[in-house]
């Protein structure tokens, strides 16, 4: 049959496949570590990190010994002391502006490689991933020459190397919240992406190689979780950064503790989303998918508990059913895909024993009718109805494609059933009444606070956490004084370079 | 001074009174609104109903839109879809400098879209002003459906297009000339002036009174699209008020643009009112459809629209009787694409007719 013929197709919405060709990657079969400029051999036993969504290997990868953390960290310690801390903030920005440009070029290529070693879908990478990654460094682009305004008077000084962990489920835009920001501000970096997903960091190094960054500037270093160890306690380390679950914040915490180490971490979330009766409906909906379906639910700052005002309970749960029964999940490189794979085996067989407790404690399940492909990792997106505070799911993490339903019945309530939580990270309100939005954002103790939309980053806008959710921000004016220290507002070395360069203005 | 207030408040009580006296008045008894709103239907019923809806956010509105805007539509489905775009346009022609043999010529392409190609199915109707009705009739001779369901529809305009600044009374009459030349559908404009004014009630009773105009002589009906010229409405929360009126008032289908206001047919526009049809359905059973008019040109953007209306609403509207397009310059578009999908070369405007 030809195309022209009209075909009858059983349904239109059984969209023909639009697979993203993955003709523009170039992979090579095995990576080193990124490590003074070069990709060198790592001494511990490589491994292979392969696509959730088949199994398939993708490519062999250099694990990082601690004799490699070692050099990785001598190495930025050099490039911070012998060049990055000697430039002028306008020759970092200059770097970070030729890096941001590389992304956008590249970005075809990145997604790809994205959605191929993450399993997210290719419309996710392409439409929100890659993007912020360019729009984060050309954020602190622009910051590089002005740190004068970060808020900590003039002059601040940078730290040194900054140790810096990233989780597998925004692999690139976690490297570039974390990288970005440190380089403008004049440190260098140690990073190590997850075992799961190295692939788009060892592209980004490839990135950094064309853009002709100063050799050590930026070290990328693979392997698993005693590698991450090995860098964080690295004594020649100025600083550690972190992204991940709770229970290897806490441990970060306690091993950096009196070392003298600054330290953010940003860790686990229990979002609530709350939906009061006044709400724009449709758009309530939508926001509620977008906020726990988004990325398979792997997003630590996702909408996993939806707080629904108690009269309109069965309206929210009747219409996000009929809205869920439209998701589309498979390939994550076709083009229409809605909800990819889960990142690994052992995340889905957590998120899928999450899912047994739910269900034993007396929850109501519901899932979504997909159809699962036979290899890989999948989970078909869930709603626990009539589902109680105490519940496990309703505390903690299940990290994966599956929404807990309660109800409230005042906005007081709401905000205290909200905030029953250890974690503290982000928070959804939907009304169409501003006063109301204002009133109940006061009260909610969540570092990011959406009001009728979710799931929503700007590289200008601070991120993180209360309570277990981790400490210290990311993004803005607040991430870059993360890596940065004053000078003291009337330190000697403040009051000198400042008259120093006023003189020398006045003679010239 | 005493004269003042002793001859001001009798005055301002009878005019509170007269406002009074206008909510509570009943409207047209149409079975819709009565057995949704209930048997108490009064202007304030109505407008109690209409700002008991829920909001619209405009920014997550026009995010899905623009979501839904991504599918990417292939081969097969391309194919398909193409096609399926073709037999829901209602090809127009709406000029003052309509002649009778812009109309035949019009009639000509909407019964024979592509002469090089005989597979290409025919449009849903053609859509012109009502006194151009009896020359599309004959011009359409034994395609015309007449009625019947099968063939191609003659669609009128109507209700002082596009304004709709006339009395009832012209209104009426504009609708009926137009049903007893042979019009199948009737497009009517809605009173803006009267809805922005809060008159809700007016713009109610006028829609019953044309739905009423529309029947014929033999008791059936000519289909009633309601226009409600979104671009002048201005707001979400208008559009979707001003939807679910005409739907409770007896619209058949409702529709965004006469063609005449910028801005016409958006994507997030029909968005909204396929929720609204979705949610009547929902709550009745009842199908209502919808029609996009104006400012959609090229196939790319039809076929997001008609993924908007499968995700939305279900593909089964994607069916003349529940989607149109209003659209002249769509049509030659579609084909273009379509001759490139049969020959895998694209041609050229040379290479399809003009309407």
């Amino acid at each position: 049959m030809t195309d022209r013929e009209k075909p009858a197709p059983s349904r239109f919405l059984d969209y023909a496949p639009a697979p993203e060709s993955t003709s523009i990657l170039h992979l090579k079969p095995s990576y080193g570590l990124f490590i003074d400029g070069e990709f060198v051999d790592g001494h511990g036993a490589p491994f292979t990190t392969i696509s959730p969504a088949t199994e398939q290997p993708i490519a062999e990868i250099a694990n990082a010994d601690s004799s490699d953390v070692d050099v990785a960290v001598a190495a930025a310690r050099s490039a911070y002391t012998r060049t990055w801390s000697r430039l002028s903030g306008a020759d970092r920005g200059k770097y970070l502006f030729r890096i941001a440009r590389l992304v956008q070029e590249r970005a075809r290529e990145l997604s790809v490689a994205e959605s191929l070693d993450n399993g997210k879908p290719i419309r996710e990478s392409r439409d929100v991933d890659v993007p912020l990654v360019a729009a984060w460094f050309f954020y602190y682009a622009g910051w590089a020459d002005k740190l004068d305004y970060a808020g900590l008077g003039p002059n601040p000084r940078s730290l040194g190397v900054a140790a810096q962990v990233i989780p597998w489920n925004f692999p690139l835009l976690m490297l570039a919240w974390k990288v970005a920001p440190a380089l403008a501000a004049g440190n260098t970096v140690v990073i190590k992406p997850a075992e799961t997903t190295p692939l788009s960091a060892l592209i980004f190094a490839e990135i950094l190689q064309q853009a002709d960054l100063p050799a050590g500037v930026v070290n990328i270093i693979t392997g698993a979780g005693n590698t991450g160890e090995a860098l964080v306690n690295h004594p020649d380390v100025n600083k550690v950064a972190f992204t991940g679950s709770t229970a290897v914040g806490r441990a970060i915490a306690k091993s950096v503790a009196g070392t003298g180490k600054k330290v953010t971490l940003e860790l686990g979330g229990k979002a609530a989303n709350i939906v009061f009766d006044d709400a724009p409906i449709d758009q309530a909906i939508e926001g509620i998918v977008n906020g726990i379906f988004f990325n398979q639910g792997h997003v630590c700052c996702a909408g996993s508990r939806l707080l629904v005002q108690e009269n309109i309970h069965e309206d929210v749960v009747d219409r996000l059913k009929s809205r869920l029964m439209t998701l589309r999940l498979g390939d994550p490189l076709d083009k229409n895909t809605d909800i990819g794979a889960i990142n690994s085996r052992e995340q889905l067989e957590r998120i899928r024993q999450l899912s047994d407790i739910g269900e034993k404690e007396g929850a109501d399940r519901w899932t979504a009718p997909c159809k699962i492909p036979d290899k890989g990792f999948w989970f078909a997106p869930t709603i626990f109805d009539n589902v109680s505070t105490s519940s496990t799911i309703a505390r903690e993490e299940v990290f994966g494609p599956v929404l807990s339903v309660l109800t409230f019945r005042t906005p007081a309530e709401a905000i205290a059933k909200a905030n029953n939580t250890p974690y503290g990270l982000s928070a959804g309100i939907w009304s169409d009444k501003g006063s109301k939005i204002l009133a109940v954002a006061d009260g909610l103790r969540a570092g990011v606070i959406w009001a009728n939309t979710f799931n929503r980053f700007d590289p200008a806008s601070p991120f993180g956490g209360f309570k277990e959710s981790g400490y210290g921000r990311e993004g803005g004016r607040h991430g870059l004084a993360a890596y940065l220290e004053s000078a003291g507002w009337a330190s000697p070395q403040a009051i000198s370079t400042t008259g120093s360069t006023s003189r020398k203005k006045a003679t010239s | 001074m005493v004269n003042v207030t002793t001859q001001g408040l009798p005055a301002q009580a009878a005019q509170a009174k007269a406002a009074q006296a206008a909510q509570a008045k009943a409207l047209a008894p149409a079975e819709r609104a009565l057995s949704m709103i209930g048997g108490d239907l009064t202007e304030k019923s109505l407008k109690l109903h209409l700002e008991g809806l829920a909001g619209v956010d405009a920014v997550g509105l026009e995010q899905r839109a623009a979501a839904l805007g991504t599918r990417s539509i292939k081969t097969t489905s391309k194919a398909w879809a193409l096609d399926t775009i073709i037999e829901l346009i209602d090809l127009t022609t709406l000029e003052g400098a309509d002649t009778p043999g812009k109309i035949r010529s019009l009639v000509a392409k909407a019964v024979n879209p592509d002469p090089s190609d005989a597979t290409t199915p025919r449009v849903a109707a053609v859509c012109v002003y009502g006194d151009m009705v009896p020359h599309a009739v004959s011009a359409l001779g034994g395609a015309w459906s007449g009625g019947t369901g099968s063939g191609i529809n003659v669609a009128a305009v109507a209700t002082a297009f596009p304004s709709g600044r006339a009395s009832l009374a012209v209104k009426i009459a504009d609708t009926s000339e137009a049903v007893a030349s042979g019009a199948d559908e009737i497009d009517m404009v809605i009173d803006r002036g009267a809805f922005l004014a809060g008159n809700f009630g007016l713009v109610f009773d006028q829609i019953v009174a044309v739905k009423e105009a529309c029947r014929r002589s033999d008791g059936s009906f000519a289909h009633l699209k309601v226009i409600l010229e979104t671009g002048e409405l201005n707001t979400y929360d208008n559009v979707r008020r001003a939807s679910w009126l005409a739907i409770l008032a007896g619209g058949d289908f409702i529709k965004t643009s006469t063609g005449k206001v910028s801005p016409a047919a958006t994507l997030p526009v029909t968005l909204l009112m396929l929720e609204v049809v979705r949610d009547w359905h929902r709550l009745t059973g009842e199908r209502i459809g919808v029609k996009p008019a104006g400012g959609i040109r090229t196939s790319k953007d039809a076929i997001k629209y008609l993924v908007t209306v499968a995700e939305t609403v279900g593909e089964e509207w994607l069916s003349p009787h529940l989607f149109r397009f209003g659209a002249s310059s769509l049509l030659n578009d579609v084909l273009l694409q379509r001759q490139k999908m049969t020959t895998g070369r694209y041609s050229g405007p040379d290479y399809v007719t003009m309407d």
